[in-house]
């Protein structure tokens, strides 16, 4: 039963992590009442997202995809996920720095970044 | 090559670098920003016109960016679908454009109209973007450029709530942004390619896999909420009350539909119908959703207080019509759902646009204050009658003749108790729209001190009003025109190509 067990996660420890941290991210936008450690939980679920990526691209012995010292038969890890993520962590950049500059106007505006503060603020 | 033979890639080029135009122009001037805006929102609209023409006449226009042919390049198509969907949103994107000019100057603080025209025109090149990208990472760059922009303009008012409605969509845009990358993600580990064409081709080789049935829950639910799907919506009343009322109208009407409009583009050109019927059986779930929404949202609505919001959860409520079109899924209830698609839009960019006038002439959009504000502004509450009728399915406009496909399509599917509460929405729908009507023409006559105006709006935002109410009447006169490209779509989209 460990044994099985100990398989299943070590075989695919890196998906696991991916999964793992993204379960922690989201618990952390979901369930955290200050803004910013949601904007935080959001970066940590976003880097999980990037994890799988990599995972994803990754070929066991191969080596970066532009340097090949035996020649074009080389073993070389997929590069297209690199790329792709490339993409997603400059977007990843642009929304934190969005989001942090509307909290940034909310605490001027209300002088709270806590949630349930916020929510009586903007009622009353 | 000449120029037509490269307007797929200008149409997305076109407003990044109109933007970039706007954004240096008003540092020279301020009044600059909005003659550029409205020229290219122009120019792309005749684009959008003349790609939809090319089309119609000689089937899906393939334009591959920078000549590198897929799967090494990306590639823009345009089918008869998404020329549907761009000639829908750039008619939309231009009357919005038309709209914006007084509604800017009063509801943005003038040091930041540069930034709103800047920002108004990344947010169409992102759109723009979604519908005619053939790559699905290219789709999910496009969607999250035309989310930021989303997000930075619910803001512009720089009122205090709107920071926070906009915080909110933020949060939750982004879940759904990162399960649509995860998505992705999947697919192209079942399959080792982005070309949505060449899915369609692999996919069904996997369709057992759990790992695609993970990329489809993955990208069904991320489009859902950035569809504001029941009971994913939580984002948009906020996010639409709280915008200025041109940012309104546009999110409302083009941006939502585009998400709709990769749902679908998922579901039946990357997906195909065989997998959401057969391997992997979701419409009946979808169908009980759709129905759910239909009613919750009409119910949500009669109970607001604010024009505006009340509108915000008609669209939760619309946003199901067109769901029941996939939860459905046959032929005619699919061509209801797009009709629907290009009705919905019209409809509720015309009442938006009402709410926009209200607002700029009473600075109010709390309905116990708006009593009797149709002695004041006759042609205004004119249109919403002649929208909201559309809304609620009154032959012989637009919303009759898309839920009348829709209850067709659910005849032939057997779907009786269905058919019923598309009935029952309508019948709320009437409800929430009487109300405005009510008190906009028989309500208060407590009315002199609460408003100064007392005047019709200024024409550049009264003129595309009426036109879009118009619009709501004569598609549904001449319905003929919009089926007939409408079936086409389906038969493609059912044909799998």
């Amino acid at each position: 039963m460990i044994e099985a067990f100990s398989e299943l996660f070590f075989a695919r420890y890196n998906y696991w992590m991916a999964i793992i941290l993204m379960l922690i991210g989201l618990y952390a936008l979901i369930a955290k009442q200050n803004l910013v450690k949601k904007i935080i939980g959001l970066n940590i679920f976003q880097t999980a997202i990037f994890l799988f990526y990599i995972s994803v691209a990754s070929v066991e012995g191969g080596t970066a995809p532009i340097y090949l010292p035996d020649g074009a038969s080389a073993v070389y890890v997929n590069p297209l996920p690199h790329v792709l993520i490339l993409t997603a962590i400059v977007v990843g950049v642009s929304i934190t720095a969005v989001a942090l500059s509307l909290v940034v106007r909310i605490y001027e505006e209300y002088g709270v970044i806590d949630e349930d503060e916020l929510k009586e603020a903007v009622r009353g | 090559m000449t120029l037509i033979d490269h307007l797929p890639v200008l149409l997305v080029a076109g407003p990044i670098v109109a933007s970039l135009l706007t954004l240096v122009a008003g540092w020279h001037d301020r009044r600059l920003c909005y003659p550029i805006t409205l020229a290219a929102v122009l120019g792309e609209f005749a684009a959008a016109i003349v790609i939809f023409r090319q089309v119609m006449d000689g089937g899906t226009v393939r334009y591959y960016v920078g000549g590198w042919a897929p799967p090494m390049g990306i590639e823009l198509v345009i089918d008869t679908f998404g020329g549907f969907i761009l000639a829908t949103i750039m008619l939309l994107a231009l009357m919005t454009a038309l709209y914006a000019f007084r509604s800017v100057k009063k509801e943005v603080p003038a040091e930041k109209t540069v930034s709103f025209y800047v920002i108004f025109q990344i947010l169409l090149a992102g759109l723009i973007g979604m519908t005619i990208t053939g790559d699905v990472f290219n789709l999910y760059v496009f969607l999250e450029i035309s989310s930021i922009a989303a997000y930075t303009l619910i803001s512009a008012t720089r009122k205090p709530h709107s920071y926070v409605a906009s915080y909110n969509y933020l949060v939750l845009g982004s879940i759904a942004a990162g399960f649509i990358l995860l998505g992705i993600g999947n697919l192209y580990v079942a399959t080792g390619t982005l070309n949505m064409a060449e899915l369609a081709v692999m996919l069904p080789a996997s369709y057992d896999l759990a790992t695609v049935h993970a990329a489809f829950l993955f990208l069904i639910i991320g489009f859902s909420i950035k569809a504001a799907f029941f009971p994913l919506h939580l984002w948009l009343p906020d996010a639409y009350t709280e915008s200025p009322s041109a940012v309104t109208v546009l999110i409302a009407t083009v941006m939502a539909k585009v998400s709709v409009y990769a749902l679908f583009r998922f579901l039946f050109s990357v997906f195909t119908m065989a997998y959401i019927t057969e391997s992997y059986p979701v419409t009946g779930v979808v169908l009980l959703i759709a129905t759910i929404a239909i009613v919750a949202g009409a119910i949500l609505a009669i109970a607001q207080d604010d024009l505006k919001r009340l509108l915000a959860y008609s669209s939760v409520s619309q946003i199901g019509y067109i769901m029941f079109a996939i939860g459905v899924a046959n032929r005619i209830a699919l061509e209801g759902g797009l009709l629907h698609i290009l009705g919905h839009a019209v409809m509720k960019g015309c009442l938006f646009m009402v709410a926009g006038l209200i607002i700029y002439r009473t600075g109010t959009a709390q309905l116990s204050e708006l009593g009797g504000i149709a002695r004041e502004m006759p042609l205004t509450c004119a249109a919403f009658a002649l929208a909201g009728a559309s809304m609620i399915g009154i032959p012989p406009t637009i919303g009759f003749m898309s839920k009348y496909y829709l209850v067709l399509g659910a005849f032939e599917a057997g779907l009786w108790p269905y058919a019923a509460v598309l009935l029952v929405g309508s019948l709320l729908a009437a409800a929430y729209i009487w109300r405005f009507i009510e008190i906009a023409y028989f309500g208060g006559h407590h009315d002199e001190h609460h408003r100064t105006g007392g005047r019709e709006g200024p024409a550049s935002m009264l003129a595309p009003t009426i036109g879009l109410s118009l619009l709501c009447l004569l598609l549904g006169i001449f319905v003929a025109a919009p089926l007939e490209t409408i079936g086409l779509a389906v038969a493609q989209l059912l044909g799998g190509t």
